[in-house]
């Protein structure tokens, strides 16, 4: 089937061309990275991880939320969404591909990445979301794959895929769950140090996911000349309506906690993620941004007329797309770091190559993206023709 | 001229041969070492000093304010760079206010003479260390009479350690730290970009049968090293006379250097 990628029309050409152009960008700013070492990018001995992990972070929530689609389809024959798990699937190891990249751009002697498998150290979380995620790739590569195979022949997907695929439910779980535990274990981090960032980190994919979803689907109708389905679109913008209040709730009751206690250390950091400190709020303006899209994207889902107007519920999904990206990704990132153990104010602003290289591994998912979805066009046009 | 097929097959299959009998090479490698040849010149040390529990005693009433004998030895015995940029700096040893090294012991009205006090922060050495139990590879580790090691050939730097340590007491090297030492040590290896380092509470020098760096560098004798084990030790001394505290004790990582203000 992979052949089918390498034809298309003149558009599919131009929009494969400018990734490959950016994603070739990161990768010479990459080269300078390996050359110069970590100090290209704005990272420091007190922010030390910023950007890149930051990606990592959110990116594994797009990968988990695949679950969206495929629970409802295969645990409750929920037939609408049987168009569109496999697109949920593809999305799935668009994103593992990109998290797995941004974990090696981050690290300081890249060549040793495969010491994690030669060394490995079961008492490390991070050794544990290099397999949960490694396997997670596999599972949806296998089902993704297998599925459209059977879309090509025109006949139901064999028998042995289904374990496999039932698998990927609970391991969609356990990979947001194994990273958020990277975070929610470290014992001078009160920012990070809570029980509930799992859970927050999973309702928080379960609305940004189908929300991105939702926007490949119109650009599909658009562009592709397939059509996701009124019922299909309906049920995923409900998901992202729920999963987004649950995930404002879950930041609600830590703002509870933490304001309610006065806690000094805990109340800090959420000073500073929200109005900064001494003066330092680059973070905080982008948690106004952040807040002002969330404000924006509920009144849009929560009310029917707008949620059901294809128009309206694209702009509600951008909205929660981009507040969960500040939300999730530098303002998790930095603030945890921020002030540091020993109260120290250190401002974090990623470089210019440090966002190149950003940029450049985020093209490379939205290349395998449309890859991809070409690939599932191509194939169901052909199936249907037959 | 190229090998024929032939010997090419011989090269081959000799090679595969050679890799799958590495204990060769390590018993050639046993024989050089057990002969001494590995470190020609070394000087003859003395027996190496051994402990139950290594730990420190930094007595800070003693320290001088504008005083960095301490930093300047270590940073000079373990070739550590001099980075001007403060967000790649590399630091094993460093001074700091007593706010920010007690910030819970902090108050408003606590003496002048603390609050201006400048205290030296290293690795704590922790008996429950949480940089240990999260590095995926096991390139830092405890050694059992308690000195947090690195081993940098194993670190990938990913830096999850830095993010774990609640006392910042660890460096990545943002760039190559080799143009930024100032003064070579060749008794003890440089690092190279990319990796983590920090205190090792100079096992280097206990091999060797010599205390630790900073210890020797303080002429107030403000730095006490030890076996906390040992009751007749010189910090058991101290501890058992003067009121002590930790850093950030109650995170449970078991600090083992121990503060006198």
């Amino acid at each position: 089937m992979l052949e089918k990628a390498l034809t298309g029309s003149r558009r599919y050409g131009i929009l494969v061309g400018i990734l490959l152009a950016l994603f070739g960008m990161g990768v010479y700013f990459y080269s300078r990275q390996l050359e110069y070492g970590l100090g290209l990018t704005g990272m420091s001995r007190d922010v030390s991880w910023g950007l890149y992990i930051s990606q990592f972070t959110f990116l594994v929530g797009i990968a988990a939320s695949a679950v969206m689609v495929v629970l409802p389809y295969y645990l409750h024959d929920y037939k609408a969404f049987g168009r569109i798990t496999i697109l949920g699937e593809f999305l799935a190891i668009a994103a593992v591909i990109m998290c797995v990249t941004f974990i090696f751009v981050n690290l300081g002697q890249p060549s040793r990445v495969l010491y994690v498998m030669f060394h490995p150290s079961l008492t490390s979380v991070l050794f544990w979301d290099m397999v949960v995620v490694s396997v997670y790739l596999v599972l949806n590569v296998v089902t993704g794959w297998t599925v459209l195979s059977s879309v090509k022949e025109g006949v139901p997907p064999p028998a042995w895929v289904k374990p496999f695929i039932y698998l990927s439910i609970p391991w969609a779980i356990s990979i947001h769950t194994v990273t958020a535990f990277i975070y929610a274990g470290m014992p001078g981090r009160s920012f990070w140090l809570t029980a509930i960032m799992a859970p927050r980190f999973l309702a928080a994919a379960f609305a940004s996911g189908p929300a991105l979803l939702i926007l490949l689907c119109f650009v599909l109708r658009r562009f592709g000349g397939f059509d996701a389905g009124k019922k299909a679109i309906d049920a995923l913008a409900t998901i992202v309506t729920y999963a987004f209040l649950t995930s404002i709730f879950f930041v609600l009751v830590e703002l509870w906690t933490v304001f309610y206690s006065q806690v000094p250390d805990d109340m800090e950091h959420y000073r500073f993620l929200f109005v900064g400190l001494e003066g330092y709020n680059t973070i905080a303006h982008g948690m106004t941004v952040a807040v002002i899209s969330a404000a924006a994207a509920l009144v849009l889902l929560i009310n029917p007329r707008t949620r059901k107007k294809d128009s309206f519920l694209a702009v509600a999904c951008v909205l929660v797309f981009l507040s969960l990206w500040i939300e999730k990704g530098l303002g998790l990132m930095v603030t945890g770091f921020t002030p540091s153990p020993l109260g120290h104010l250190t401002r974090y602003t990623p470089t210019g190559p440090e966002v190149a290289i950003a940029i450049g591994i985020w093209a490379m998912g939205f290349l395998i993206i449309t890859v991809l979805y070409k690939i599932f066009l191509s194939v169901r046009e052909a199936a249907e023709l037959d | 001229m190229a090998p024929t097929r032939r010997e090419f097959l011989i090269i081959a299959g000799l090679s595969a041969i050679g890799s799958a009998c590495p204990p060769l090479g390590r018993i050639i490698a046993k024989e050089t070492t057990s002969r001494g040849t590995l470190l020609p010149g070394a000087p003859e040390s003395a027996p190496a000093l051994k402990a139950k529990r290594w730990a420190m005693v930094v007595d800070a009433n003693k320290c001088c304010d504008d005083c960095a004998d301490c930093m300047t030895a270590c940073h000079e015995a373990h070739n550590v760079p001099a980075i001007a940029n403060p967000n790649h700096e590399v630091k094993w040893i460093w001074p700091e206010r007593f706010e920010n090294v007690f910030p819970a012991e902090s108050h408003a009205h606590i003496q002048e003479n603390v609050r201006k006090k400048i205290i030296p922060v290293l690795c704590n050495h922790c008996d429950n260390p949480p940089c240990v139990r999260v590095c995926p590879t096991g390139a830092t580790f405890r050694r059992a009479d308690g000195i947090v090691m690195m081993d940098s050939h194993r670190c990938i730097g990913c830096k999850i350690c830095l993010a774990a340590c609640p006392f910042g007491a660890r460096s990545i090297n943002f760039v190559n730290p080799r143009p930024f030492i100032r003064k070579l040590n060749l008794d003890f290896p440089t690092r190279m970009k990319g990796v983590i380092e920090k205190c090792n509470f100079c096992e280097d020098r206990l091999a060797r049968g010599i205390l630790p760096a900073c210890v020797l560098a303080c002429q107030e004798k403000a730095l006490v090293f030890g076996d906390v084990e040992d009751p007749n030790s010189k910090v058991r001394q101290i501890l058992d006379k003067k009121f002590s505290i930790r850093r950030r004790a109650e995170l449970g990582t078991k600090p083992q250097v121990y503060y006198i203000l």
